[in-house]
């Protein structure tokens, strides 16, 4: 039981002055994954085949590196920063909420940076191969 | 994972009791009620009533008062202005929040099921505990702060289109009905503010005549007490007066993002 007042709890300490970032971030990368996301689904449907080796071409040629890296890394920082309204939502207990949300920065990088590699992988084991 | 069953000692048993409409009745609506009784030690219960609406006012408050004072004086719930201005018998009718004197029974098709605010403790029967609510109510300090000393022989002044922009959220009778309904206050109401306070917030955020401006959006700039806002829009819906609180809190998201970013 606690005896502290009504208004005492609601304050709590304070605010935690933050949240803009958060809030902004999530609406820039929806706004950037608009164009990357129909520019692949328009490439990939407009593949010629999709064997491995017409793949690896398209994914080595022109700037399509760039785009897909720039594709596979806002799709993990908008579903990031997702996940973490998600948790913080349903995760009452500090405890596993705290390693809910370490777990989830840590995965997306480590997706993030997985996909990025195996895009350049690809791409330039692509073209030395010529 | 978020508590989704309610406890044990919240849960509604079987053992309701039916209150069968007098001999005679042509015109007969049935009320499902719930009660709960924290002194009996007995879970709650959802009790049937049948009314005869011929001897009844339309409204869901007529048919309460009716079964308070002629079939169970134990039924308990607030309620005053029995007008739709003073907020206190807000309840969940037919699973949605509204004022029981405005919302009429024949809108209802089927029995009226009558329950208290979802999500609250439940003093007795339909009564909330809204202590929580009223102390987040305070916590935005809903009057006017400004460092301007009043004109010594005037009102504050303000333009007739300054006084438009407050004329609505002005409107809110705090009556609990958008907050209760909102999914992010049921999991997070702790530290989450509300529609009905982040209402009162905009409401004074946007008053010309106010100078704390800055410290109010300060106040709020925090994941839970404003972010948990997920535009779900139930306070909106929920609203008796029609009033937009879900629009007002995307308003303060805006200023908040205005004032860092442009």
């Amino acid at each position: 039981m606690s005896l502290r007042t009504p208004l005492g709890k609601v304050l709590g300490r304070g605010s935690a002055k933050q949240g803009v970032a958060h809030w902004w971030a999530q609406r820039v990368s929806a706004v950037a994954l608009v164009p990357l996301t129909l520019w692949f689904a328009f490439q990939v449907v407009h593949l010629p085949t999709t064997d491995q080796f017409a793949v690896r071409e398209w994914i080595a040629s022109g700037l399509n590196p760039v785009l897909l890296v720039l594709l596979v890394g806002t799709i993990a920082w908008h579903s990031a920063l997702g996940v973490q309204v998600v948790l913080e939502d349903y995760v009452p207990n500090k405890a596993v909420k705290l390693t809910a949300l370490l777990a989830n920065t840590f995965i997306h990088v480590v997706v993030a940076f997985a996909a990025s590699y195996a895009v350049l992988r690809i791409a330039f084991t692509t073209l030395a191969q010529g | 994972m978020v508590q989704l069953r309610l406890p044990e000692n919240s849960r509604i048993n079987r053992h309701g009791k039916v209150h069968k409409a007098p001999a005679g009745a042509t015109n007969v609506c049935t009320f499902k009620v719930y009660r709960y009784d924290p002194d009996s030690g007995e879970n709650p219960r959802v009790d049937t009533f049948e009314v005869d609406m011929d001897r009844c006012g339309p409204m869901v408050l007529d048919a309460l008062i009716k079964i308070k004072n002629e079939i169970d004086p134990s039924l308990t719930f607030r309620r005053s202005c029995r007008e739709g201005i003073c907020g206190s018998c807000a309840m969940n009718i037919d699973g949605t929040n509204t004022l029981a004197c405005t919302k009429s029974c024949g809108e209802v098709k089927g029995a009226v099921k009558i329950y208290p605010l979802p999500h609250m403790p439940v003093v007795k029967d339909l009564v909330p505990d809204l202590t929580q609510f009223y102390a987040q109510y305070a916590s935005v300090k809903p009057w006017l702060q400004s460092r301007t000393p009043a004109p010594p022989d005037r009102e504050r002044l303000q333009a007739p289109e300054e006084q438009e922009k407050i004329d609505r959220p002005s409107a809110c009778i705090l009556c609990a009905c958008c907050s209760t309904s909102c999914p992010s206050y049921w999991w997070n109401g702790d530290r989450y503010l509300g529609p009905a306070a982040l209402l009162a917030a905009y409401r004074w955020i946007i008053d010309s005549r106010d100078d704390a401006t800055g410290e109010r959006l300060d106040a709020l700039e925090d994941p839970f007490r404003l972010y948990r806002c997920h535009t779900i829009m139930n306070c909106t819906e929920a609203c008796p007066k029609d009033l937009n609180p879900a629009k007002a809190i995307a308003e303060i998201k805006k200023m908040m993002a205005e004032r860092e970013h442009t």
